[in-house]
């Protein structure tokens, strides 16, 4: 018995060497990857920090540096949940309530935006009709259609919202129009010899077919919707990213400003990396 | 009593942007039950078309098919087609691929555990029940064909219809895949057309070959019937004298009676 316990300690201890043996490689690759893809990054930022910082601080300077901007909005920054009535809230809840118009306008986009994409992009007849008119409006700017919906829906949500899905429901309509007239003529052939009907074509062959098409889509309406709405807060006003920019314009507030901007660009950036990943995950199959 | 399936007097003119043009005329064909035809002929010359039509992918402008005596008007799966390039779909596992055409081809006739038990079967037929939860663009070229097969198989269809199956192969894939299709042919004694360039293909696997000319216009310039035994193998008949004498009038039909039109320098 002795004997055997000795031979499983030491045979524990080789294999206790052995994982560590294994992973030294991956900690190392992990460091490097780390080194390679963050560091950079990083080490730019700083660069244009410390650039900004020099450029910013002389007297004469308009703009404030980004040491002024810290300490100007190190209050918004540590309590981003302050509520104290009226417009004077923390940073999250304009944020929320941009994103909330966003996320509406958004859903009616890519509904209505995927519903006319396979329309056109399956009858030739609906293609002829609609595509000449959609090349159109799809050149009209996001601002010029508020007040034409403000004076449609008479109250700044709704009109925010219409402003919202008309600016991303463009690039939703051709991309996935795209898709459907790309589905390889094969596949066509494949549903007809097996007799799928309109429903089971749409969900086995149409839809996945067309999901990586439709997610380029989304994504470029995500980011035009992100772009529209702080443009149209700064109009209609109330609670909103765009309207706390403006706000602070009125009052001479550049560091809140620039702040602003930063979380807009964050928030920009996480909505597409979210459109990326869902994209990622439905359709995720590489075409050959 | 007229055959199994009859292919008589089709034409097939496509309107082009130019005028229309006649691709097919006066094709007559009859073919029995359990038969393998090949068709060869030049690139371009309709072969195709002349599948499609079989398959009703194509309507005819002139004459008709019909299978077991009943007019060919639409696609259905009692004619499966297996297309040149496997048209597998991505985003569906091998399993999945053939899945999908056995619950929709066999949805009345067979419960939920016969149609998983059928479908298995018929990728173990092509010898592909290793790889069932593969996609198909993590399998060869010949894996993609065989499970093409396996979901035409698996719709039990009355005439199997091969447009150039294994046209994009290499030799020896090429090769592993006929005798497949030759051991299976002899074990359910489908009813085949098969499209194919390569004229050793052609004699090895068919009981007929259907010889087309060029286009435009083309139409089967003649029928030649290959008397060798079956099982066939193709070291045994490298030197066998029907064998050669078979080659021998496919090649004076394609290059010297019906040469390729020759491609004008610009
Ligand atoms: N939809 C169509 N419209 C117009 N012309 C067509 C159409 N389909 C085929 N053709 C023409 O009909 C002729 C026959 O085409 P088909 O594809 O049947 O040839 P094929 O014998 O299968 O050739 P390959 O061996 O290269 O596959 C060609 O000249 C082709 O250009
Ligand atoms: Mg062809």
């Amino acid at each position: 018995m002795a004997v055997k316990t000795d031979v499983l300690s030491k045979a524990d201890m080789g294999g206790g060497e052995s994982i560590l043996a294994a992973l030294a490689p991956r900690v190392i690759g992990g460091l490097k990857h780390a080194a390679t893809r963050v560091l950079p990054p990083v080490m730019f930022l700083a660069l244009l920090l410390t650039i900004w910082e020099i450029a910013c601080s002389s007297p004469g300077a308009t703009l404030p540096p980004p040491s002024t901007v810290l300490s100007d909005t190190w209050e918004l920054i540590i309590d981003p949940f302050f509520d104290k009535g009226g417009l004077n809230k923390g940073m999250f809840w304009h944020l929320a309530s941009s994103l909330q118009r966003v996320a509406i306008g958004f859903a009616i986009a890519a509904a209505v935006g995927i519903g006319l994409g396979v329309l056109i992009g399956q009858s030739t007849l609906a293609f002829r009709g609609l595509d000449p008119i959609f090349q159109v409006l799809r050149t009209v700017p996001p601002l010029a259609w508020l007040p034409l919906s403000l004076a449609a829906f008479r109250h700044a949500d709704p009109s925010a919202i219409f402003v919202i899905a008309i600016t991303a429901v463009w690039p939703i309509i051709l991309n996935t129009a795209v898709g459907i007239r790309n589905i390889p003529q094969d596949y066509r052939n494949v549903s007809r010899v097996l007799r799928l009907n309109g429903f089971e074509f749409f969900f086995k062959v149409m839809l996945p077919a067309t999901v990586p098409f439709m997610f380029t889509g989304l994504k470029i309406g995500i980011g035009l919707s992100w772009l529209a709405i702080v443009a149209a807060e700064m109009l209609i006003g109330g609670v909103g990213i765009g309207f706390f920019i403006w706000d602070a314009w009125n009052s001479s507030l550049i560091s809140e400003i620039i702040l602003a901007l930063i979380y807009v660009g964050l928030v920009g950036f996480m909505l597409d990396r979210l459109i990326g990943f869902i994209g990622n995950r439905v359709g995720g199959y590489s075409s050959q | 009593m007229s055959a199994y399936l009859s292919i008589s007097n089709v034409g097939m003119t496509f309107k082009g942007a130019n005028g229309p043009f006649i691709a097919l005329r006066e094709i007559e064909l009859e073919i029995n039950s359990g038969e393998f035809v090949a068709l060869i002929g030049h690139s371009g010359c309709g072969k195709s078309t002349l599948l499609n039509i079989v398959a009703g992918l194509t309507r005819a402008t002139t004459g008709g098919v019909l299978l077991q005596g009943k007019e060919v008007s639409d696609p259905g799966p009692d004619r499966a087609v297996v297309f040149q390039n496997h048209s597998l779909l991505p985003w569906l596992t091998v399993y999945d691929n053939v899945k999908l055409a056995v619950d929709k081809v066999h949805s009345k006739t067979k419960n939920k555990a016969e149609r998983d038990a059928w479908t298995r079967h018929n990728l173990a037929l092509v010898g592909m029940d290793h790889a069932l939860d593969k996609r198909p663009q993590e399998i060869s070229g010949g894996m993609k064909q065989r499970v093409g097969i396996a979901r035409a198989l698996a719709m039990e269809p009355k005439v199997l219809l091969l447009d150039e199956p294994f046209g994009a192969l290499d030799a020896l894939t090429r090769a592993t895949l006929q005798d497949t299709v030759m051991e299976l042919h002899a074990k359910l004694n489908n009813t085949v057309i098969m499209i194919t360039h390569d004229v050793d293909e052609a004699v090895l696997l068919s009981d007929r070959v259907v010889m087309m000319t060029n286009g435009p216009a083309a139409t089967i310039g003649e029928v030649l019937n290959v008397n060798l035994a079956r099982p066939r193998n193709r070291l045994a008949l490298a030197t066998d004298p029907e064998y050669t004498r078979c080659r021998q009038q496919i090649l004076e039909f394609l290059y010297a009676r019906h040469r390729a039109p020759a491609v004008h320098a610009a």
